[in-house]
């Protein structure tokens, strides 16, 4: 038992987190509030290029990596053999030859949309990477040999460990580390971001990117990354979709869908047999398209692109995802791990409140704690000059003649000399030995208000002016706005959030609680983050975090899914599956949500493909076997105009099918924050109910069209 | 239906679930660890059984030893079957004086009787010894029910645990199945059956003369004995060959009434040992509510069609209307002491339950009403299915639900917190594609080749129900015959054997695969983002991914066979 101060330790025997939970009202869910950027979908040059491609993808070696599609590319060999035959055949009328010329036509088509669909969601990732291969232009690096020598060496030929000198205006050379001086470095090319950046050696803000550009100072960059091996050229690959892996979720889905087409094709198969048995023997055109109708060729054709669009979604949020299985990971995970500065609450603390001492003025105090702070230009500082101008109008002033006094870690106060006024503001004992020095007494007072203001999870600074303790400021970590909803709806979607902070239990509490985490970790060291990971997986538990130091990298690695901050270490960004270019911890909970949504788009287009196949059956059993047996007529309740219109316009549906979800696919189904049971009822509602009905009125209209235009 | 016939239906559906609410428990505790419930009763008997087959009782097996045994302790009772069939002119308990069996018919009959399924290409008091009934076949009755359930308690075990490596020991599973549950309950069932006219002898049969002074010979034999369990263990094969429509078998709308309740019992009655298993009662019901959706539905459509009789007739003005004192409906093929209705819902009980006993002949009934039951079959057996084989068929469905519509909540899919992945999905892929494979792939084959075509009794589309009906029950393990079929012949006792085998085996071997990927894992503990097993939406989506797989596989030979011809009427 490490902690004899409060009941709600934070370590247990074993040295393990304890985690404290937080209750919270259920709230209602609303809209994600951060609004998703918004592209065209048909970019002409990228749709020109995904046409050309559509047909080189035709090459079998590669469509047999699909095994359903590859299914439908011999199918449509077959056909067209058929057809070719046909052509010569004086027996074959001419309405036949029409029928098998145009299902052959519309089985090559749904092969090449299902490369189409491919191909557009490839061609967003090219464009991307062509524009970052522009940075990566080679430059000549100035390498500080030992004594001081400076080399000329290109870039390519840099080894692990040179020290370059990049001076301003100069192209850092490759990935490294500042070993010494600071710089403000132009990252734009990686980020979009304009803003400079401050790099500097020493502490978490020392990585610096191969292709950007420092713009002033001077600063000398050790290397850490092999040329080709930089974090650019990750990047290239990674948004080219260069080596894409299939994920898990991918490869199970696939193994679904490759039973399925078995199952299929076995149906099929063996109904010709029945079928002879019958006395109406199949045309092989129409089981082939009977099998291509069957099969699972919606979800077949776009399973890839959906996967590539998801990558894609987060390279659009800025956020380099090293591999498809770290983005799927994001839709499993149940624990999110936040820090608490930066993530929930912004970065400094900041003044709330003045409370004077008995016998002062809250004014009096306002203005002796704006007098102190005016030359302080820490944010808190800062906060008590606005908290100043807010609550009792003080303006600025001029500081004529006064003698600044600056806050020294051993002094552990600060103030400002004026006119015989002294007056100093800082940590409580500081102060307090300071006004019993100057001869002044400590009103009991004191320590009331500042143990209050500890217990709210504020922090208190004392004010005093020369020997008289004034009062006191509260200073309280702000909330970013918006996290409370936030959290609302990851707990809607089953997803437990933890604050981290290094604050005692009782300052953390009031934070969780006004943030509105689930459960915090107070005085958390960096092994306790470690600790917390593996305690959560051991109970089944994906867990995701970010982080930006050298220190979380173990953590970073440890996580199902770590997010590094791009403004962070090398370390970090090295242990993580994904860096955040924008450096913005929030953005986990919209990783997740991508996650999320690329898994749903996934199982609403395989529910809505199986869904399919029962109006297609309907069209086309009876159109096998109207013939031979009439009476099946009744089977036709679409009433399609013909057999051969009915096979036609089930064949054309299931290719025209695929172009009309290319967009979805590239987009993601629509993802609202929401239970498991709601999002499944939803889901099961638009895309099971819906794949089951659509056909039947898409197979109809078509069936319609091409009467008209003389099909029979 | 008559008012009777409601009352029947009503008491028949209270027994069901009052029956799953208390046997369910005790199942559970028979296979759960420690000595289980009459464990001081029981243990001496089982430490016999024990000591006799040489196993440690406390040494648990992985799945590839557990499915090595299961494998073993079959082709053993393949082994003995065969072997007592090919002798039994020899062996004692043989008062007709019924010769051996022929090699493709006893291949036939061992492998039959061993995957639970009992088809029979014989006619029983005519070809079987009392030895043979008694000894081999009755024996698999209990023991191929027995492996039923031990693999379906071997897969829940895969559910449940966590991150082990060991599904449980195929030998205490099975003995405890036959001592603690089996052998007890088909005890009681015997005695209620011989008490309510149900033969139970030893006797070669008796030679009578009838009235009108021709001569008949009357079977005898222990039939109450082997009708117990002939229905509880889902086996199905009759003692005569007319089965349960035998009024020695299956005297009076009682007994035919208690059989169907005793072939719906354990079936039922696992759902609730496999919520109490794992620790959710709800999803115990949310199996038992899916099957009892399937085994309503296809029974519906059975009851309906055959009371509503032949169209035909109907337009002819012929009454057949079911009244007290006429059976009425479609009348062929049915005993007159059970009418339309209750031949209905025996038939849909006994192919949803793979039981296959019949106290009708499925091949008289109309189009639709003789499709209720093929289509029962093709379900899989899960309506609910044989004993065990209904658990864990349904179950390799749930897996396939979870996948499918798991993907739909945005989280890598799980059921009861084990993720569903590669290996799953492949292993129940090769479940879900084994049996249409035979039963397409071997009804296919032989609706081309004549000597096979020359075995139909009919042409045309009631041809081809017929020959796919055989396949079906085969491949299904149900083991019911339309009729209509010669099965007695190489060709057919060779391919329906093989069907049986592929049936039982391709499926068990997976499912103990999936036991073993499973048991790896550990849990995801459930959370509002986890996708909901245990609610009515989830029933349906069950019950839609049943009908919509089954349906797409086989609703091409259903369309050219039953439904062709029903609507030609």
């Amino acid at each position: 038992m490490s902690d004899p101060i409060d009941p709600t330790v934070t370590h247990d025997e074993e040295g393990a987190p304890v985690l404290t939970h937080v209750e919270h009202p259920e709230a209602p869910v609303e809209e994600n509030p951060l609004k998703k950027q918004k592209r065209s979908m048909v970019d002409p040059a990228i749709v020109r290029v995904a046409v050309g491609d559509s047909f080189t993808k035709l090459d079998p070696r590669r469509m047999a990596k699909n095994p359903v599609m590859f299914v439908v590319e011999v199918g449509s060999v077959l056909t067209t053999l058929v057809l070719v035959r046909d052509v010569f055949s004086s027996t074959v009328t001419t309405n036949d030859k029409v029928f098998t010329a145009l299902v052959a036509v519309w089985l090559w088509f749904t092969v090449l949309f299902a490369n189409f669909a491919e191909a557009m969601a490839e061609g967003r990732g090219k464009a991307q990477a062509d524009s970052l291969r522009k940075a990566r232009s080679d430059t000549v690096a100035d390498v500080r040999r030992p004594g001081g020598v400076i080399d000329q060496v290109p870039s390519p030929q840099l080894q692990v460990g040179d020290e370059c000198v990049v001076v301003a205006g100069g192209l850092i050379p490759g990935d490294g580390e500042v070993v010494e001086g600071i710089a403000s470095v132009d990252e734009s090319a990686i980020t979009g971001e304009s803003a400079p950046v401050i790099r500097e050696s020493g502490g978490d803000r020392s990585a610096v990117t191969g292709g950007t550009r420092v713009l002033s100072d001077e600063i000398v960059v050790r290397i850490t990354a092999k040329p080709g091996e930089t974090f650019l050229d990750r990047m290239i690959s990674l948004v080219e979709g260069a080596n894409r892996q299939k994920t898990p979720n991918e490869i199970a889905l696939n193994i679904l869908l490759a039973g399925l087409t078995l199952i299929f094709l076995l149906a099929v198969v063996t109904l010709q047999p029945f079928a002879v048995y019958s006395g109406a023997e199949q045309k092989v055109v129409v089981l082939v398209a009977l099998l291509v109708c069957l099969i699972p060729t919606t979800i077949g054709a776009l399973l890839s692109a959906i996967g590539i669009a998801g990558m894609d979604r987060m390279v659009q949020r800025n956020v380099l995802a090293m591999s498809g299985r770290a983005v799927e990971a994001a839709g499993d995970v149940s624990t999110l791990l936040l820090d608490k500065t930066g993530t929930i609450t912004l970065g400094n603390r900041q003044a709330a409140a003045f409370i004077p001492m008995p016998g002062v003025s809250e004014a009096e105090l306002a203005d002796a704690a704006q007098l102190s702070s005016l030359a302080d230009e820490t944010p808190e500082g800062r906060s008590v000059v606005v908290l100043a101008k807010e609550r009792y109008g003080l303006r600025e002033r001029e500081l004529a003649g006064a003698e600044l006094v600056a806050f020294t870690a051993q002094t552990r106060m600060s103030g400002v000399d004026l006119d015989g006024r002294r007056i100093r503001k800082g940590a409580g004992d500081a102060l307090k030995a300071w006004v019993v020095e100057q001869g002044g007494a400590v009103p009991p007072e004191l320590d009331v208000q500042t143990s209050a203001i500890a217990t709210q999870g504020g922090t208190p600074l004392v004010v005093a002016e020369n020997g008289r303790v004034l009062g006191v400021i509260q200073l309280k970590d702000v909330v970013k706005q918006g996290m409370a909803e936030r959290f609302d709806q990851l707990r809607a979607m089953g997803i437990r959030t933890v604050m981290i902070t290094g604050d005692n239990p009782l300052t953390a509490q009031a934070i969780a609680e006004e943030a509105g985490v689930d459960d915090f970790l107070a005085e958390a060291r960096p092994e306790d983050k470690m600790a917390l990971i593996k305690a959560e997986q051991e109970g089944g538990r994906l867990v995701a975090m970010t982080g930006d130091g050298t220190n979380d990298a173990p953590a970073l690695a440890q996580a199902d899914v770590g997010v590094a901050m791009n403004t962070g270490t090398q370390a970090a960004k090295e242990a993580g599956n994904m860096v955040d270019l924008d450096s913005n911890p929030t953005k986990l909970i919209e990783i997740v949500e991508i996650g999320k949504q690329l898994l749903i788009t996934r199982g609403s287009l395989t529910t809505f493909s199986i869904a399919n196949d029962v109006a297609k059956y309907f069209a086309i059993i009876p159109a096998m076997f109207v013939v031979v047996f009439p009476q099946l007529e009744t089977l036709n309740i679409m009433k399609l105009s013909s057999p051969n219109s009915a096979i036609l316009s089930a064949v054309v549906f299931n290719a025209l099918i695929i172009v009309a979800l290319i967009p979805l696919a590239l987009r993601g189904v629509r993802f609202k924050a929401a239970g498991a049971a709601a999002v499944l009822r939803r889901n099961l509602l638009i895309y099971g109910v819906g794949g089951l009905i659509a056909p039947f009125i898409g197979i109809k209209l078509i069936d319609v069209v091409i009467t008209a235009l003389g099909v029979r | 239906m008559t008012a009777p016939g409601w009352v029947q239906l009503a008491v028949l559906l209270v027994s069901i679930v009052v029956g799953t609410r208390l046997l369910g428990p005790y199942l559970a505790g028979v296979f759960s660890e420690g000595p289980g419930p009459g464990g001081r009763f029981f243990e001496p008997i089982e430490r016999v059984v024990y000591r006799l087959l040489g196993v440690d009782p406390r040494r648990e097996q992985r799945w590839n030893v557990y499915a090595l045994s299961v494998l073993a302790f079959s082709l053993c009772s393949v082994l003995v079957v065969y072997v007592v069939q090919r002798l039994q002119e020899w062996l004692p308990l043989n008062p007709s004086g019924v010769s051996n069996v022929p090699a493709p018919l006893a291949f036939n009959t061992a492998v039959s009787f061993t995957t639970n399924t009992n088809w029979q290409n014989y006619s029983g008091e005519s070809t079987m010894s009392h030895l043979t009934q008694m000894a081999a076949l009755t024996v698999q009755n209990f023991a191929s029910a027995a492996v039923g359930l031990a693999v379906a308690v071997a897969l829940i075990r895969g559910l449940v645990r966590r991150k082990r490596s060991t599904i449980g020991s195929f030998w205490v599973d099975i003995t405890r199945g036959v001592v603690r549950v089996l052998l007890p309950m088909a005890t009681v069932a015997a005695l209620v059956f011989a008490a309510n006219g149900v033969v139970q002898n030893l006797s070669g049969g008796t030679s009578a003369t009838t009235v009108e002074g021709a001569s008949q010979w009357i079977p005898g034999g222990p039939m109450a004995s082997q009708e117990a369990i002939k229905e509880l263990g889902t086996n199905g094969g009759g003692f005569v060959n007319a089965n349960s429509a035998h009024p020695f078998e299956n005297p009076n709308g009682f007994t035919n009434l208690f059989e169907i309740f005793l072939l719906l019992l354990i079936p039922f009655a696992l759902t609730y040992a496999y919520g109490r298993m794992v620790k959710d009662q709800r999803q115990g019901w949310v199996v038992f509510a899916a099957m009892v959706v399937l085994w309503a539905a296809t029974a519906a459509l059975a009851v309906t069609m055959e009371v509503h009789g032949n169209p035909e007739l109907t337009a002819r003005a012929i009454d057949q209307t079911v009244t007290a004192e006429s059976p009425g409906g479609n009348a062929e093929g049915k005993e007159v002491r059970f009418g339309p209705a209750a031949s209905g819902l025996y038939a849909a009980s006994t192919t949803g339950t793979s039981t296959g006993a019949v106290d009708s002949m499925h091949d008289s009934y109309t189009p639709l009403g003789g499709m209720a039951p093929l289509v029962n079959m093709m379900l899989g057996e899960v309506s609910p299915g044989g004993v065990g084989a209904g658990l864990y068929g349904m179950l390799v469905f749930v897996l396939t639900a979870v996948f499918i519509a798991g993907l739909m909540v945005g989280r890598t899919p799980e059921y009861l917190g084990k993720k569903i992945q590669a290996n799953e999905i492949k292993l129940v892929v090769v479940y879900i594609l084994a049996v249409p494979l035979v039963v397409l792939g071997f009804t296919g084959v032989s609706m081309v080749l004549s000597g096979p075509l020359s075995s139909l009794l009919n042409t045309g589309p009631h041809g081809l129900t017929e020959m796919t009906y055989a396949f079906t029950s085969a491949g299904n393990n149900n083991g019911s015959a339309f009729a209509g079929l010669t099965g007695n012949t190489d060709w057919f006792n060779t391919t329906l054997g093989l069907a049986m085998l592929v049936g039982r085996f391709v499926l068990i071997i997976p499912v103990l695969a999936i036991a073993g990927s499973l048991v790896r894992k550990q849990t995801v503990p459930p959370s509002a983002g986890t996708f909901p097993t245990g609610t009515p939406l989830f029933t349906v989506l069950l019950v839609g991914v049943v009908v919509i797989v089954v349906g797409l596989t086989y609703f091409p030979v259903l369309a050219l066979g039953p439904i062709v011809e029903h609507l030609s009427l």
